[in-house]
């Protein structure tokens, strides 16, 4: 194998890696809001909209977490700065 | 597919003049939202139902939104945030279209867009609360906090961007994807669920606008 053999596979699992490990922490956290969200929406039914509201703009938020795991791993994968310095 | 999914396709390349898919894709959209505000004025003009019903529907329900978000009176911005929500909420559904593509799913426009919620707050803020006091509230809780406040500032604004950039992109990766492993009306569940993310993050960008800007506005009135 030569160097960029090597670097492309590294790369490849190193992006897979960083999707799955990536998503833990959002996922749970978003698993935890609304559970959060709901057991309040069960007590007072009357402010589900109000809840709900600031239920969505948290969940944005934490995915976002996940969606910049995301990018890097597609920077990594198409838009690497580094494969110039192996002639590609 | 290559890096297609992250970068915009060319439609026109004349000697210097490199014309990206995601303009003409803005331009649809900018003449979708052009024809319906005609027609709302036409209808306006006549005094009749229909168009202008529906923009007066989504005007308040926009404002509504807007007054529960901020506690304060939105009023002298809700032409940017309908604006942005209109807008982002069309690029998004776009996508859906055959042939194509949201101008969102572009680094470039959602950049655009970002950098305009960055300049619109101390342009806000400016505004309402004078020089020295928009800039006093850097330093408010204890001006020890002042590098914090500036670093949040723009890590926000790349966050907005790369927020929408990544669940737009995404969704149209996924559906390309689909597509390719799977076949034709496959990926159709997907792209129902790509109208749902769409509209939510046309939503969340108008609600964290109205979070931002209410929030360099407010503290003058508390």
């Amino acid at each position: 194998m030569d160097t960029y053999t090597i670097f492309v596979v590294v790369i490849m699992v190193v992006a897979g890696l960083t999707v799955a490990i990536g998503t833990i922490g959002p996922a749970r956290a978003q698993g935890q809001s609304i559970v959060s969200a709901l057991d309040a929406i069960a007590r007072q039914p009357d402010s589900a909209d109000r809840i709900s509201r600031t239920l969505f703009v948290g969940l944005a938020m934490i995915e976002s977490l996940a969606i910049y795991c995301l990018v890097i791993a597609l920077i990594l994968l198409f838009a690497n700065p580094f494969g110039k310095f192996f002639g590609h | 597919m290559g890096a297609r999914g992250i970068f915009p396709d060319v439609v026109l390349r004349r000697g210097a003049v490199v014309v990206t898919g995601t303009v003409l894709y803005s331009l649809i959209v900018s003449v979708i939202l052009i024809v319906f505000a005609l027609l709302v004025r036409r209808g306006l003009k006549r005094g009749g139902s229909g168009w202008p019903v529906a923009a007066e529907f989504l005007i308040e329900h926009l404002e509504g939104i807007m007054q529960e978000m901020s506690d304060s009176d939105p009023r002298s911005y809700t032409p940017l945030v309908g604006t942005m929500a209109l807008f982002i909420g069309i690029s998004n559904l776009l996508g859906l279209a055959p042939g194509m593509r949201s101008p969102t799913a572009d680094f470039s426009t959602t950049a655009a867009l970002a950098v305009l919620v960055f300049l619109a707050v101390p342009f806000y803020g400016i505004r309402t609360r004078g020089v020295r006091g928009y800039l006093s509230h850097y330093a408010e809780p204890s001006p020890f906090l002042l590098p914090l406040e500036i670093v949040t500032e723009f890590s926000r604004t790349l966050a907005l961007a790369v927020r929408l950039f990544g669940n737009v992109m995404s969704e149209e990766l996924i559906i390309a994807v689909l597509l390719m492993i799977a076949g034709l009306l496959i990926p159709v569940p997907l792209m129902l669920l790509a109208v749902l993310t769409g509209v939510v993050q046309a939503y969340i960008f108008a609600v964290l606008t109205v979070v931002y800007v209410s929030a360099a506005v407010r503290a003058h009135s508390s």
